[in-house]
């Protein structure tokens, strides 16, 4: 075996916070090797993005100097250089790229500019030959257009395109390490399968190593050769990838895996991880899982568990794997009995709640002398669904083809421009907005951002009790405040949280309370925007569990906007797939996951990352970016990017064909 | 760009419109021409006649909007309304409550407010930018903390201060230059060395304040951790990153202050006694020349709509997302 | 000794002030989340070390707002008592020897003799032009030259034994106070205020306080023997002048954003809220105010109240009256010419809120839009209105001093540094040059206006979200 390129020795990285040190990275070892992809794998706050800014010594000012270990680079170690000679490293032998592709690049210099500093500072090329080079590399990382796009600043590109640049600025100094820290996160999944085929494309024609900061299992299932998993500041297993997937030993990884939705688990709650992370203002006596974890027993709440190598390159932090236990402290462990009870499936015939015909939002845009309307942004552009009582319609695309749009034009949060929304007997388009507010307790909202989502300055109970108050639910403040507390109890919060502020409580748990909120006027029907593309993983399968529960107790009608379609799998029953402000093809469930028609449906789900490595699909990859909605394409919206496209594409936008009772696609291959 | 600006241009005349109906109502309907006759011939020796004669020599003897003897346009026209505050609109600024041409006035004394405010606001602008460069490359650090301080120490002290104090020392203890005065041509810089020094000092303390908090305010961006991840040195950084994007909020701010250097400082120029258009106000208002002090206004409000005009295209000129979409 | 209250309409509105401050600080103290903020303030050393200062100031300046008249000695037995036309204030009272022992015209500080020649008749009859003795500025002593050095030293030592003996107490107070509430034992509180380990920086707020305290002791002893900061023109004591100068300052500070802050975060949020002609009409209306000089529109509001009071000099009872008007006017006019830019930050802030998500959610149950407004938006504006208020303060008495130079300042009669600067500057060119009202002047009004501001800094810091993140 081959040297590690990079070898990383019990790196401690901590800051001062009011509450004491706080140890964000507390000992972190691996290695890599050349032309290896390794991904750190974890949560939010687990460490895994300050361990990269750690070894490139580009971390916040709190915790500059409050490093040690070693972090050795072909031997030397980077701990030691002076800030003069880590410049030499950073961009140069070790280059990186960040998670926010928007906000990375500098916006008042051109792209070229921006690379060909690095030319300039690391390759010691000028002019002619720094501009030649730049475009080539322009041209390496699969940006069209490569001289224009050169002498353009960076809100002139797509996030997509963003991220190349990226991209080719940290080969522009033919680094041997790459170090991505979430490049995909803020992408779309057909972006992002744009950008990981991208960098195992470079990778395989150089020699260089990634290190791929992750927490999608999906990613790293898809690209990586080794694969670390972090928890509270270290890592709790490490393994090849084939070994981990086949085999996750640490009682964390294996919950990450059981928490994820797919359509295997449908109708079964998923496992969930209960609690929290612990706070890394502490010195840790016992394993840091141990209150988390189902298997735990006396010895991991006395010990800290070792590292232990059970099988070759196979290793965990834990005592369930420790071999070499003393026999008294190996009682055998019993794992708590999982409740996966099974989940009403039966739902007899649908009946409508609401209808959706032509729905349109037109944002106008003003331009000229008098602000005359100019044009408008198309963001809902004929949109037509119905929704049944008890059932989930999942709607879904890509960011800016207006599906959140929709979902609040529905609610009449933003007033639609034509079409019509009917409710019961009621047309919701057609009331004054004071008839609409005794409409508006049966009809709710879920949003994306547990963080935002409520007034930071009221209390938990002001906060569901407000919605009541407005809607006149219950009758006195002493009904209402009962009221409130069995809401808390019923989404897993405790009632005196009502006490409590929303600052207090973890995003899951907010994202309760906005649950609790929208539950307390009793509504018939709540669009979930998002609700948990804000969180992680294992919050994601408490709120999923929580929603499905309240539907099946509830009959409530969930309109589930969203892009991840592991979620739509485990959880919808019907699906509305949008492409640029229509639905280009709309089905049950089963209908579109298993014999998806449209070219752009079968586009996004192959793009979509899965852990099952023994069916690889084939990603169709779609060429460039999604169009403005401004200006959209003539004809089919989606010809330009289509691999099927035909002439009549170009003229005519198809019209729906009904391909069963349930199925309809809009697309001119099947007529 | 050109219907924007015409835009903002048309938006600009209901504004002014405001602006002297506010100044007509409160120079001639809340206080009427016979009080301002009275206070300027002083309370006691005041004759109906006296009142009379003082207003036909400035033209206040005329009815404020309607005039019912004159017919026609005139009606209209041969008002206080038109005649003291319409006029304005054409930059017709009449005859001083001293019986001076205002317009004639404003055109001299204009050079020599210039001749202190530019130098003024360009050396300032380069000082105060480079001692917050300075205190942004040192930050959480000492240098940075009691540089902070030191600037609100600066800041804290009035400006008549900062006058009075260099006049002290510069021309009283130390003989350099002349203690005020002003002189054409060459000989003026003499003159002009002291009351520009003095403006730049005291301009110090809030400025440089001000512009740390933009420099560190972009020095958290995402995009300064990237130039550093390309190995880029801190002073590279700095420069060529952070003061390229923090140049875009200070700039725009600069450029509302440039029509106001017409305007001149009035404490400065009335300690050093400059011919400027500051002291003019001055000494209009200590004067109680209500004439000049209108017309002040209306000359000030219109700077400042030039001075917003100009920032709203300042930074669509300096921001490349503005300036390319 | 009889005397009728005076409320003057300053006087009234610092009452409300101080009403509203009271009540709001009962309020916050409530509530755990307001709480915490300034929890961060209080552990600022900058912001607290400033925050006793200003409370010196404050105390000063309350007691300078209760004003009274005085009954005038009544010759004979006339049944009807008559009260002085002079309005006092209770700090006057305070300060009687200070603002009684009035010399001839100006003297310099630690003075014994005028600062102006005078013809001086001997008991002899013969007459010589020489500078003559003060009334009351050191004039205990026997041969001026000879014993003043040694006087001066030894008050000043024994008025900074008092002071320390002073400071010693109220380090005894407030270890003693600490100690109840912490429920440990004396001493060790005052070993960790030595040290400095205490949450709210005790040791800062101590050391200010002691420095405070000894110079007033010290300024008291000499101050009853000497003109400490000399006289003015007319032999007015200048430390008793500046002394009232502060209520002129703080007045200006607090009352104009008092007046302004009702119409800023009204018009502001309403702007921001209704979009549409709301927002068309109240944009209009701060882009015409702003457009207007501020110097130039308090210029035009000045001489025309002047005018006004001018020809109606029946209104006002006494000089005290018509120059409180002037300042009340004058911090009206203030507010006017400052609100907007308090205005336009709350609309750009609302906007933004609007479109934050919990608005949306507040929508989405149908909340009517006073509740929207009072409940959502308003609490969380709050910040920068405090921020403003707070960084205003000093501009405002800074600006007091220009205004006050281009002469559309408070009152002539009144008492404020601006006055004293602007009566002053004129004496700089007198040889040799008269410098202790300017220097006075400059010293009261740096060390109000330099705490203002560390303690605004500490309140943004603690405030400002975006510091925070820092």
């Amino acid at each position: 075996m081959t040297e590690p390129f990079l070898s990383v020795r019990n790196l401690k990285t901590w800051f001062n916070s009011s509450r004491g040190p706080v140890h964000a990275v507390d000992g972190v070892s691996f290695d890599i090797r050349k032309g290896e992809t390794f991904a750190l794998l974890g949560e939010s706050g687990c460490g895994k993005s300050m361990t990269a800014l750690s070894v490139m010594q580009l971390l916040p000012s709190q915790a500059v100097g409050n490093v040690s270990g070693e972090v050795l680079l072909e031997g030397q170690d980077l701990l030691t250089l002076s800030e003069v000679a880590m410049r030499d490293v950073r961009g140069n032998r070790i280059a990186m790229i960040f998670q926010e592709p928007m906000t990375s690049l500098n916006p008042v210099l051109t792209i070229g500019d921006q690379i060909e500093e690095v030319l300039r500072r690391h390759r010691g090329l000028r002019g002619e030959q720094a501009y030649n080079k730049a475009l080539e590399l322009l041209d390496a990382v699969g940006i069209p257009e490569r001289k224009q796009r050169y002498g353009e600043y960076p809100h002139q590109l797509s996030g997509g395109m963003k991220q190349r640049v990226m991209i080719a600025m940290a080969l522009a100094g033919e680094p041997d390490l790459l170090i991505a820290d979430e490049p995909t996160t803020a992408l779309d999944v057909t972006i992002q399968a744009q950008i990981l085929e991208l960098l195992q494309a470079l990778q395989r024609d150089s020699d260089m190593a990634i290190l791929l900061i992750t927490h999608d299992l999906g990613v790293v299932s898809g690209m990586v050769d080794h694969v670390a998993v972090m928890y509270a500041g270290y890592i709790v297993e490490k393994a090849a990838r084939q070994q981990f997937f086949d085999n996750p030993s640490h009682p964390y990884s294996k919950k990450l895996f059981a928490s994820l939705p797919n359509i295997k688990k449908r109708g079964h709650k998923l496992a969930v991880i209960e609690g929290s992370v612990p706070s890394l203002a502490q010195t840790f006596r016992a394993c840091r899982f141990v209150e988390r974890c189902d298997y735990a027993w006396q010895t991991c709440r006395d010990r800290e568990p070792r590292w232990f190598e059970f099988e070759r390159g196979h290793g965990a932090r834990c005592h369930l794997v420790d071999t070499e236990l003393p026999p008294h402290e190996r009682v055998r462990p019993v794992a708590k009995a999982e409740t996966s009870s099974a989940l009403k499936s039966d739902l007899g015939a649908p009946r409508t709640l609401m209808t959706v015909e032509d729905l349109v939002v037109h944002f106008p845009i003003h331009k000229g002398l008098f602000k005359r309307i100019h044009g408008y942004v198309r963001a809902v552009d004929g949109v037509s669904l119905e929704l049944f009582r008890g059932r989930t319609v999942a709607l879904v695309g890509e960011s800016g083809c207006g599906k959140t749009t929709a979902g609040k034009a529905l609610l009449q949060l933003i007033q639609p421009t034509a079409g019509k929304v009917r409710y019961g007997d009621v047309e919701l388009t057609q009331l004054s907005r004071q008839a609409i507010k005794s409409h508006r307790g049966e009809l709710q909202i879920i949003f994306q951002d547990p963080y935002s989502s409520m007034n930071p300055r009221m209390m938990v109970g002001d906060i569901i009790e407000e919605g009541m108050a407005a809607q006149k639910v219950g009758a006195s403040s002493e009904e209402r405040r009962q009221r409130v507390e069995a809401l808390l109890r019923q989404v897993g919060l405790p009632p005196e949280s009502r006490y409590r502020y929303p600052h207090e409580f973890s995003g899951g748990q907010r994202q309760r309370i906005c649950i609790a909120r929208a539950l307390a006027v009793s509504p018939k029907m709540i669009v979930c925007d998002e609700p948990t593309s804000a969180l992680d993983v294992s919050v994601q399968a408490q709120i999923l569990n929580l929603l499905k529960g309240l539907q099946d107790q509830l009959g409530l009608t969930y309109l589930f906007i969203t892009h991840n379609m592991s979620v739509v799998e485990y959880l919808a029953h019907n699906v509305a797939v949008m492409y640029l402000g229509r639905i280009v093809e709309q089905g049950s469930v089963r209908d579109i996951m298993e014999n998806p028609k449209h070219p752009y449906t079968q586009a996004l789900l192959s793009a979509v990352p899965t852990i099952e490595t023994s069916s690889r699909r084939e990603i169709i990859q779609l060429e460039g970016d999604l169009p403005s909605p401004i200006n959209p394409p003539q004809g089919c919206h989606f010809h330009p990017r289509c691999a099927h496209a035909m002439p009549e594409c170009r003229e005519n936008y198809p019209l729906a064909k009904i391909l069963s009772q349930t199925h309809q696609v809009r697309c001119f291959l099947y007529k | 760009m050109l219907a924007y600006i015409i835009r903002r241009i048309l938006y600009a005349i209901p504004i002014l419109i405001g602006v002297n109906i506010l100044t007509f109502s409160l120079f001639f309907v809340v206080n009427s021409p016979d009080n301002m006759a009275r206070m300027h011939l002083g309370m006691k020796r005041v004759t109906p006649e006296a009142i009379e004669n003082w207003k036909i020599e400035r033209g206040y003897d005329k009815p404020l909007l309607y005039n019912e003897e004159t017919g026609g346009a005139g009606a209209l026209t041969d008002t206080i309304f038109f005649e003291k505050s319409a006029r304005l609109f054409v930059f017709e600024f009449g005859r001083s409550d001293a019986g001076r041409d205002i317009g004639y006035d404003i055109q001299q004394r204009m050079w020599p407010s210039l001749a202190i405010a530019v130098p003024t606001f360009i050396i300032g602008l380069l000082v105060t930018i480079t001692f917050a460069m300075l205190v942004a490359f040192f930050r959480a650090t000492y240098v940075d903390y009691w540089g902070v301080i030191l600037c609100v120490v600066m800041m804290s002290i009035s400006g008549l201060f900062y006058i009075i104090g260099g006049q002290y020392l510069i021309s009283k203890v130390l003989h350099l230059v002349p203690i005020s005065g002003y002189d054409t041509g060459v000989s003026a810089l003499k003159f002009i060395i002291l009351p520009v020094i003095i403006g730049v000092i005291g301009g110090i303390g809030a400025g440089t304040r001000w512009y740390r908090t933009i420099f560190l305010e972009e020095v958290s961006k995402d995009y300064v951790r990237t130039a550093r991840a390309k190995g880029l040195s801190e002073l590279v950084v700095l420069f060529k990153h952070v003061l390229k994007n923090a140049m875009i909020p200070i700039l725009t701010a600069c450029v509302s202050q440039i029509p106001f250097l017409f305007m001149g400082s009035l404490l400065i120029e009335s300690f050093f006694g400059i011919p400027g258009l500051g002291s003019y106000t001055i000494d209009a208002i200590q004067r109680q020349d209500f004439a000049i002090v209108r017309s002040m206004v209306f000359l000030g409000s219109v700077l400042y709509i030039v001075g917003l005009i100009m920032t709203d295209i300042s930074y669509t000129l300096v921001n490349p997302r503005i300036r390319l979409s | 000794m009889e005397f009728k209250f005076v409320i003057l309409w300053t006087d009234a509105l610092v009452f409300l002030l101080v009403g509203i401050v009271t009540g709001f600080t009962v309020y916050v103290s409530r509530k755990e989340h307001l709480r915490a903020p300034w929890r961060h303030v209080a552990r600022s050393r900058m912001g607290m070390a400033a925050l006793v200062i200003l409370a010196a100031y404050l105390v000063v300046g309350l007691l300078d707002s209760v004003h009274y008249r005085p009954a005038l000695e009544t010759s004979g037995e006339q049944e009807k008592v008559r009260y002085s036309a002079e309005v006092l204030s209770v700090f006057d009272l305070i300060a009687t020897p200070f603002r009684e022992r009035q010399e001839k015209t100006y003297s310099a500080p630690f003075a014994t003799h005028l600062y102006a020649k005078e013809t001086i008749e001997f008991p002899d009859g013969s007459t010589r032009r020489d500078f003559p003795r003060l009334e009351y500025g050191g004039a205990h002593l026997d041969d001026p030259h000879q014993d003043r050095f040694a006087d001066i030293v030894l008050t000043s030592v024994a008025g900074i034994v008092q002071g320390v003996v002073i400071w010693a107490a109220l380090i005894t107070l407030t270890a003693y106070l600490l100690a109840r509430r912490q429920k440990s034992e004396v001493k060790t509180v005052v070993k960790r205020i030595a040290k400095g380990e205490t949450d709210i920086p005790w040791h800062v707020m101590l050391v200010t306080a002691g420095l405070l305290i000894v110079l007033t002791v010290l300024a008291i002893n000499l101050g009853l023997k000497y003109h400490l900061l000399g006289t003015d023109k007319v032999g007015q004591d200048v430390l008793y002048q500046a002394l009232k100068s502060i209520r002129t300052g703080l007045v200006i500070g607090t009352l104009t954003t008092l007046i302004m802050l009702p119409f800023a975060t009204i018009l502001g949020i309403m702007a921001g809220f209704f979009h549409g002609w709301v927002d068309d009409v109240i944009q209009y209306i701060y882009t015409t105010l702003s457009s207007i000089p501020g110097v130039l529109l308090i210029a035009a509001a000045v001489l025309v109240l002047q005018v006004y009071v001018e020809t109606h000099p029946e209104m006002f009872d006494t000089i005290a009256h018509r120059a409180d008007m002037r300042l009340l006017f004058l911090c009206i006019i203030l507010g006017i010419t400052s609100w907007t830019g308090l205005c336009r930050l709350l609309r750009g802030e609302t906007l933004k809120l609007r479109e934050v998500e919990y608005i949306q959610a507040a929508t989405a149950f149908g909340v009517s839009n006073a509740k929207m407004l009072g409940r959502h938006i308003l609490p969380n504006v709050m910040h920068i209105v405090l921020i403003a208020v707070v960084l205003d303060f000093s501009g405002l008495v800074l600006a007091e001093a220009v205004l006050a130079y281009v002469g559309v300042g408070v009152d002539p009669s009144m008492n404020s540094w601006g006055n004293m600067i602007n009566a002053a500057r004129l004496e700089i060119a007198r040889e040799p040059i008269v410098w202790w009202s300017v220097t006075a002047a400059f010293i009261f009004m740096f060390t109000l206006v330099l705490s203002a501001n560390l303690f605004s800094d500490a309140v943004r810091d603690a405030f400002d979200p975006r510091l925070r993140q820092q």
